[in-house]
């Protein structure tokens, strides 16, 4: 049987839902061993996180070094990891720093690499949106082992309950891998709400908030949703750049993107054309993004929106 | 100091792209210089201008390193014409085709037998977004990976940087020795515009153009293949209707029915 290693994914020593959704990808290609990269003495607490996915074994390496040198460490650890288990398939959590560990990791196994991934086959052929989203890509890695990031939130994890047993594994982590050092990290302000390219729903607002995001951030906490900006938003400084959907921004790909004052130039739409349900409100009827939208509502999104959020609340009460 | 800043010519991120037999179309649409490079650019000039500047004879350099076809020296013009001393254009028609880890094969040995202390680069292309080439370059030199940077400060005399790195996992402050690979995100700086007195000193400055063997890496061929790509099915527009005072309530019977809240 192949093994398929995955690199468990974690925000504040908890394993995100984005471990089971690497783990059932990976299941389709072999067992999936789940590496824990841990600093020393936490390993079994956050292995034991894990517990969620189609995972055969869990592998856990205990290292200062991955909080002190970062994206360099960890990759130096999981590139020896895959190599002492002669895995067949890497797959790790497209976002920036999982992205950046793939790259290393491949430079070290010599290996191809694929990322952005949206779904991986049982035959290591990977999907892939491109162009924003109008184009579908199927590829595959042909030297190496490949290694594959794949996008959170776009397959549907298998949250079966996983009791996978659990080994510990040393590895020893090269000099070349301890050149930056990590002196102090600030956890994401996160301001009760999701995380952008995470969240299942995602409210944006553009040039039609005049700056105003009340209505938008309201209709958003009601909906548990991650608040977006276009780019004319962000640039008009209304709402950080770190919240920008489009090209140069975010990539966000939810259940429901719902997009408020945002005329929807090809910049935006590149980052948000691949949403399951995309709901529309602006005032202007011959704003581009109607075309693309399942429900559109044109009209003064200070009007709508409150009136929406109302009707939301009632509805779940 | 000897800086180099890594760009690449994309196709313009206005414009829409399609693929020709598996590879993305660059002849049939507009060219520019990869706009997240041109914050890499400018950072290299708020350092050195910081330190005693890269005039001719000053203490510091800025190299423009890309790879691409002959065409993409218009690309490297802009750059140079914000105040780059000087540019390398590597360019090899084995080179077409090439995939990221080629690519940083390529830009890393140019690198290391440069004598740089420093390379910048912006966090991602706009056609690809792998995000990788930093990390990359960074491994394969051996040298400090300093990326997704909001904040940038270098002191020549120590030889020594620090940076704050901003992703969706939180901010870090981190420090090393050069010399050191650094990605700097969007925003970082306001990049400027090319002066013109800048656009006619740049017409004067080199690109040296250089080909594989001149760079002295082998060619190889991409270790990923693309098997197919088609246009998905164009979105078509679902119910749209016009607010006459009830647009929110409609919208949340939409939202209801679709079982969305």
């Amino acid at each position: 049987m192949s093994t398929v290693i995955i690199l468990a994914d974690f925000q504040g020593g908890v394993a995100t839902k984005t471990t089971a959704e690497l783990a059932t990808v990976g299941a389709r290609m072999g067992d999936v061993c789940a590496v824990v990269l841990a600093p020393v003495g936490q390993g079994a607490a956050m292995a034991a996180t894990v517990k969620q996915g189609p995972i055969a074994s869990i592998a856990i390496v205990e290292a200062n070094d991955f909080v002190e040198h970062g994206v360099a460490a960890v990759a130096d650890a999981l590139a020896q990891v895959a190599q002492s288990k002669s895995a067949d398939a890497i797959v790790i959590a497209s976002h920036a720093f999982g992205k950046e560990v793939a790259a290393r990791v491949a430079i070290a196994l010599e290996s191809g690499i694929i990322t952005d991934a949206v779904d991986v086959a049982s035959d290591k052929v990977a999907t892939q949106l491109v162009f924003g989203g109008s184009t579908t890509v199927h590829s595959m890695v042909t030297h190496g082992i490949p290694v594959i990031t794949l996008r959170p939130n776009s397959v549907e994890a298998d949250l079966s309950a996983s009791s996978a047993a659990t080994e510990n594994v040393s590895v020893t982590i090269s000099d070349s891998s301890k050149k930056s050092l990590i002196t102090s990290t600030e956890p994401p302000v996160k301001g009760g709400r999701p995380e952008l390219t995470e969240a299942s729903i995602v409210v944006s607002g553009g040039r039609g908030t005049n700056g105003d995001f009340a209505a938008v951030e309201g209709f958003a906490d009601l909906l548990g949703a991650a608040v977006g900006a276009s780019r004319a938003a962000t640039d008009a400084g209304w709402y950080p750049h770190s919240h920008q959907v489009g090209q140069t921004g975010k990539t966000v790909s939810p259940q429901l993107y719902v997009a408020c004052g945002i005329s929807g130039a090809i910049q935006h739409r590149a980052g948000m054309q691949t949403s399951k349900t995309i709901v529309v409100v602006n005032k202007d009827p011959e704003a581009p993004l109607f075309e693309i939208c399942d429900f559109g509502v044109v009209g003064d999104l200070f009007a709508v929106l409150p009136q929406a959020t109302t009707a939301v609340a009632a509805a779940k009460a | 100091m000897k800086i180099a800043v890594c760009v690449k010519q994309v196709p313009d991120s206005w414009a829409e792209k399609k693929m020709i037999d598996s590879r993305l179309d660059r002849e049939g649409v507009d060219a520019v210089l990869n706009d997240l490079d041109e914050y890499a650019v400018e950072e290299a000039l708020r350092i050195v201008e910081a330190h005693g500047g890269n005039d001719e004879g000053g203490p510091h350099t800025i190299t423009i390193i890309t790879m691409g076809p002959e065409r993409a020296s218009e690309a490297v013009r802009k750059a140079l014409s914000m105040g780059a001393n000087d540019a390398i254009l590597i360019s090899d028609s084995a080179l077409a085709g090439s995939d990221a880890l080629a690519t940083s094969a390529v830009l890393a040995k140019t690198i290391a037998d440069g004598g740089f202390d420093l390379v910048i680069c912006g966090t991602e292309s706009t056609d690809a977004r792998m995000s990788v080439i930093p990390a990359m370059l960074s491994a394969r030199l051996g040298w400090a990976q300093m990326t997704f940077a909001s904040k940038v400060e270098v002191d020549p005399g120590s030889a020594t940087i620090s940076i704050t790195r901003v992703t969706e996992a939180g901010v870090d402050h981190i420090k090393a020795s050069l010399p050191a690979v650094v990605s700097v995100v969007e925003k970082i700086n306001e990049p400027r515009y090319p002066s013109f007195k800048g656009i006619m000193a740049a017409k004067k400055k080199t690109i040296e153009t250089r080909d594989l063997a001149t760079v002295g890496v082998s060619p190889v061929s991409a270790w990923s293949e693309v098997k197919d790509a088609a246009l998905r099915p164009a979105r078509s527009a679902g119910v749209i209707v016009t607010d006459s005072g009830d647009g929110g309530s409609a919208l949340a019977t939409f939202l209801a029915e679709k079982k969305l809240i």
